[in-house]
């Protein structure tokens, strides 16, 4: 990919040690102005460390990280101007109404008075909590404290903004409504960096990093990365699947059998070959099996298997 | 009916009020034996206080609950020795042993002696921690925690088990792991009672519960669940300037509904083909050339989004049965 | 540094503690159950106590004797024994602090040898007490005798001069009833100030931590100074406030007199106020949970002040080892100064040097607070 311009956010080997767990460990990316770039992985694979970070509140054992142009290591004051924080539990004040929340953020950051009303009332409005303003935060439902912390982090309009797993616990519907805001920043050329542990939450995002005990597996866009699986994954519908799954384990060329509710989710490495013999190896079994196709792999059958790869590999 | 046949959970009309704050409304279920039901709703939706009366823990304020055929309410002691829980923080010692947990939990039940000794053995092996099972719990990982926390619960053979967010936490591969082990149980004959807030977690129940707001809103196999309309069919567009795609294809008749997904966007169509067949070259008279088009299978969230909308419009009952 | 946002961060300060019963309950109703408990609960005064008499003489010269104790404001005659036996069973089982026993043949005694003894049964459980009390039923019985002395001289016709060599002529300066409550009130407001202090910002900072709101003001271009210039700022102005409460009570309900000026006693107490709001920011700081917070600012004010500062133990009479120690707890300098202020009408310059004492603790604990204070997580 051609640098256009300079990467909003550029990090080179971060490294973070508690005691002798290495919590990050020669972590590398860089998001593009404007991008949306996902820190995936599970709790302990060092999201959160690394976030922290990013946003100048933990400092690193190594490494180097600059944003927006400037060296976060060397200048970490400099660095919070740019850059806008929101922390997993969101940073709210629960005793202070959403407008005080509001303003106490505004004035840390020194916004003028007319631009943080005006840029508040449009946020509220979008979120749909106008009619809010006097609400004690610790009163609002989870996805109401979400998109008020979210407000919170844009009151001084920042160009890159650090998400820590926002929609943990958050509705579906508080979640979908929180994605559509993130994509009109984009639209506006903000650069964002969200950590998230659900799996399927990476595919919304412009690219990604996979992180595992501290470091970097893969780094991509969503596409890229079930390209990269190898073979494919073949659904077999029934509704006695266990009784299919040694049989199914057994075949050629079979990497990983997934029990599901209605059925089986096969790894194999080609779907061409291997879909006739699955269908005649069950159909000696006498268990009726209704469908056998393929589908789409999603980021956690990417995960699962290339995790397991990089093991086999160790 | 034949007992070893009956429902291992009834649920009729249940009701939870916490002052005016309704908490559960109006739920009714049945849980067979061996079965694997899943509970899916966001934080807050009811799952947990759901959890916690079918334990005995909490009075419903309306309705009935058995468990095991014995009434919550009446006695729910007798509920509490046929049932296994494991509860969303695992809630287990970091400063004792694996073993010493074990026994513990064992002696709560009222597991003892040779019966204990071999439950224990089970639960080691099970949870992979053979060889490991003086270490303290603090020096586990997420993923073998998770499995010990399930071994603690079902020392005393419950037919019964109760699950509340057991994979917050936890990596995929551990969860598959974890979930391979719920499925083995469930072939014995145990039921089990799942709540999460993972829509993919979906998958692996026999039956999945719907729950937002404290409602019901749908029930029902995941197979049957993906199939249900959502109000029209999804197809994903993929172009260069989703900005103004987003803008143009809101007008294209037969598109109910747009919205940016990752680099692409999702139409909510009525009729998939038909519109799959004019959009792309609607756009490219627009000035938007080389937009391509698919269908693809709504996702277990996609449905949630649709039932939780459609429960909260003004609307008649019945819409959303 | 910038104003703005020590404004910001004292404006959310004040809305938090205005929201909050529990710092409402420290900031108002504390000073008030302070202020009367130990202001009436605490009482060096001995009065009343109570006394049980056994009189086997049962004539004139031992009922002149004990008529004596019983008009004494110092005593109250709680029973009549008939027995000593008795009389050790009342002090037995406390209703006695003091039993005086007029033995058979007191006043024959008297006459014959010229001396007669009287026993005093004390109950020596509480040694303050008991000496005070002895020394009470001896000058008692020290007068009386005088005055048999004189009665025996004058009946034999002698002629005495009633003059005693020395005449003591005690003058009691600033606290001419020796009113106990006198330099106990200004001590209480002392305590009542400390703990106050400590308790409002022990939480401050810890409750931050806890909810997790740090993590994100961490991010934020606040600094450390801003911080706590910020957060201090409410409590100050709560912490005169409750001064003035106390200073209301003392003068108002007590009856301690004041004769300094209100002027100095702002002044001082402002100096003394930094000193424990430092010593609670500081721990808040150290200590992330606010349970842990709040008890260990308790400990570090409360005890000191109780018993260290002058409060309650005059300090010239603590061994010189401890006494060295005081000099530590700044508590000691305000106890000092505000019993001057209230009871000798003292000035700024008359009280230099502790002032300067507190002026340089003072500035040492900001300094401490402020550098403690560190902008990352780790």
């Amino acid at each position: 990919m051609a640098v256009a311009a300079e990467a909003a956010i550029d990090v080179r080997d971060l490294s973070k040690r508690f005691g002798r767990l290495a919590a990050v460990d020669g972590v590398s990316f860089s998001v593009a102005q404007g991008e949306i770039f996902g820190l995936v992985g599970p709790d302990g694979a060092g999201k959160t460390t690394s976030m922290r970070m990013l946003a100048s509140v933990m400092r690193p054992d190594a490494g180097s990280i600059r944003v927006d142009g400037v060296d976060v290591v060397a200048d970490p004051d400099l660095a919070k101007r740019h850059v806008s924080y929101m922390p997993q539990r969101f940073g709210l004040y629960d005793d202070l109404t959403v407008d005080e929340n509001i303003r106490f953020y505004a004035e840390l950051f020194e916004v003028p008075g007319r631009a943080w009303r005006e840029r508040a009332q449009r946020l509220l409005a979008a979120s749909g909590m106008t009619p809010f303003g006097k609400r004690l935060a610790g009163q609002l439902s989870g996805g109401m404290k979400q998109k008020l912390g979210l407000t919170c982090a844009l009151v001084h309009a920042p160009r890159v903004l650090l998400l820590d797993e926002p929609t943990t616990g958050v509705d579906p519907v508080s979640r979908r409504e929180f994605w559509q805001i993130l994509y009109s920043l984009r639209a506006d050329g903000v650069s964002m960096v969200i950590s998230t542990a659900y799996l399927d939450e990476a595919e919304r995002c412009d690219r990604l990093a996979l992180l595992n005990r501290g470091r970097v597996m893969y780094c991509d866009t969503p596409a890229g990365l079930k390209r990269k699986l190898p073979g494919a994954i073949v659904h077999i519908a029934s509704n006695r699947p266990r009784e299919l799954l040694e049989i199914v384990r057994g075949q050629d060329g079979v990497d990983g059998v997934l029990l599901v509710g209605d059925g089986l989710h096969v790894h194999v490495d080609s779907a061409a070959r291997r879909i006739p013999e699955l269908t005649k190896a069950i159909a000696q079994t006498g268990v009726e099996a209704s469908e056998v196709t393929t589908i789409e792999p999603n980021i956690e059958d990417v995960f699962v298997v290339l995790l397991e790869q990089q093991q086999r590999a160790a | 009916m034949d007992p070893a046949r009956a429902p291992s959970i009834v649920v009729d009309g249940l009701s939870k009020r916490f002052g005016s704050f309704s908490a559960l409304h109006d739920v009714s279920f049945n849980v067979e034996r061996g079965e694997i039901m899943g509970f899916l709703g966001p934080n807050g939706a009811g799952k947990s206080t759901l959890i916690r009366v079918l334990c005995g823990l909490l009075r419903p304020s309306d309705g009935r609950a058995t468990v095991a055929g014995i009434d919550v309410v009446e006695d729910p002691e007798a509920v509490r020795r046929r049932i296994g829980y494991m509860s969303q923080r695992f809630s287990l010692y970091n400063d004792l042993s694996v073993v010493e947990n074990l026994r513990f939990f064992g002696g709560i039940y009222g597991v003892a002696g040779r019966p204990l000794d071999e439950r224990i053995q089970f639960a080691v092996e099970m949870a992979g921690l053979k060889g490991r099972e003086s270490d303290l719990v603090a020096t586990l990982a997420g993923g073998w925690k998770q499995r010990l926390a399930l071994g603690c619960a079902i020392l005393h053979q419950p037919a019964t088990l109760f699950l509340d967010e057991p994979t917050s936490g936890v990596d995929p591969s551990s969860r598959r792991r974890f979930w391979n082990l719920i499925h083995e149980l469930s072939a014995d004959g145990v039921s089990v009672l799942v709540s999460t807030h993972y829509m993919d977690e979906a998958e692996y129940c026999t039956r999945i519960a719907l729950i937002a707001d404290g409602r019901l809103i749908a029930l029902g196999t995941p197979h049957d669940l993906k199939r249900r309309s959502i109000g029209g069919e999804l197809l994903e567009l993929a172009c260069g300037d989703i900005g103004s795609a987003l803008d143009l294809v809101v007008a294209v008749p037969g598109v109910r509904d747009a919205a940016v997904y990752g680099n692409a966007l999702h139409l909510l169509v009525d009729d998939a083909e038909g519109v799959a067949a004019t959009v792309c070259g609607w756009l490219a008279g627009h000035g938007l050339p080389g937009a391509t088009v698919r269908r693809i299978a709504p996702s277990m969230e996609d449905m949630f989004v649709y039932l939780v909308r459609a429960s909260r419009a003004p609307q008649p009952a019945g819409v959303a049965a | 540094m910038r104003i703005r946002r020590i404004v910001a961060i004292a404006r959310k300060e004040a809305l938090q503690v205005v929201r909050d019963p529990r710092s409402l309950m420290i900031a108002l109703l504390l000073p008030l159950m302070q202020m009367f408990l130990l202001g009436y609960g605490v009482n060096l005064d001995i009065k009343h106590i109570p006394l049980c008499v056994v009189d086997q003489e049962r004539n004139q010269q031992s009922q002149d004797l004990l008529k004596r104790f019983a008009a004494s404001r110092y005593f109250e005659i709680h029973e009549v024994a008939g027995t000593v036996a008795r009389a050790g069973h009342l002090i037995d089982n406390g209703d006695c602090r003091l039993a005086v026993v007029v033995p058979l043949g007191f006043s024959r005694n008297l006459v014959d040898q010229a001396a007669a003894t009287v026993q005093v049964l004390v109950d020596g459980t509480d040694s303050n007490t008991a000496t005070i009390a002895a020394g009470y039923a001896a000058s008692l019985i020290a007068g009386y005798s005088s005055d048999v002395q004189l009665e025996a001289i004058q009946r034999r016709g002698g002629q005495v001069q009633t003059l005693s060599p020395i005449n003591v002529q005690a003058r009691v300066w600033f606290n001419e009833d020796l009113e106990s409550s006198y330099f106990i009130i200004p001590g209480v407001v002392a305590l009542v100030m400390a703990i106050v202090g400590a308790q409002l910002t022990s939480l401050t900072i810890a409750r931050e931590w806890e909810r997790g709101t740090m993590e994100l003001l961490v991010s934020t271009p606040v600094t450390p100074i801003e911080l706590m210039l910020g957060k201090l700022c409410p409590y100050f102005l709560i912490g005169l406030f409750d001064a003035a409460i106390c200073l209301a009570l003392a003068v108002g309900w007590f009856g301690v007199p004041f004769r300094g000026t209100v002027v100095t006693l702002f002044a001082t107490t402002s100096l003394f106020l930094l000193v424990v709001l430092c010593i609670g920011y500081y721990v808040s700081v150290t200590i992330r949970s606010q349970v842990g917070a709040s008890q260990i600012a308790l400990i570090l004010t409360m005890l000191p002040t109780t018993l260290l500062s002058g409060f309650s133990f005059p300090i010239d009479q603590m061994p010189p080892a401890v006494q060295a120690v005081t000099y530590l707890v700044s508590a000691r300098y305000y106890v000092t100064i505000l019993k001057a202020v209230f009871l000798k009408g003292a000035t700024v310059p008359e009280l230099a040097l502790p002032i300067l004492f507190l002026a340089i603790y003072a500035a040492v604990l900001v300094t401490l607070a402020a550098r403690s204070f560190r902008k990352t997580l780790d």
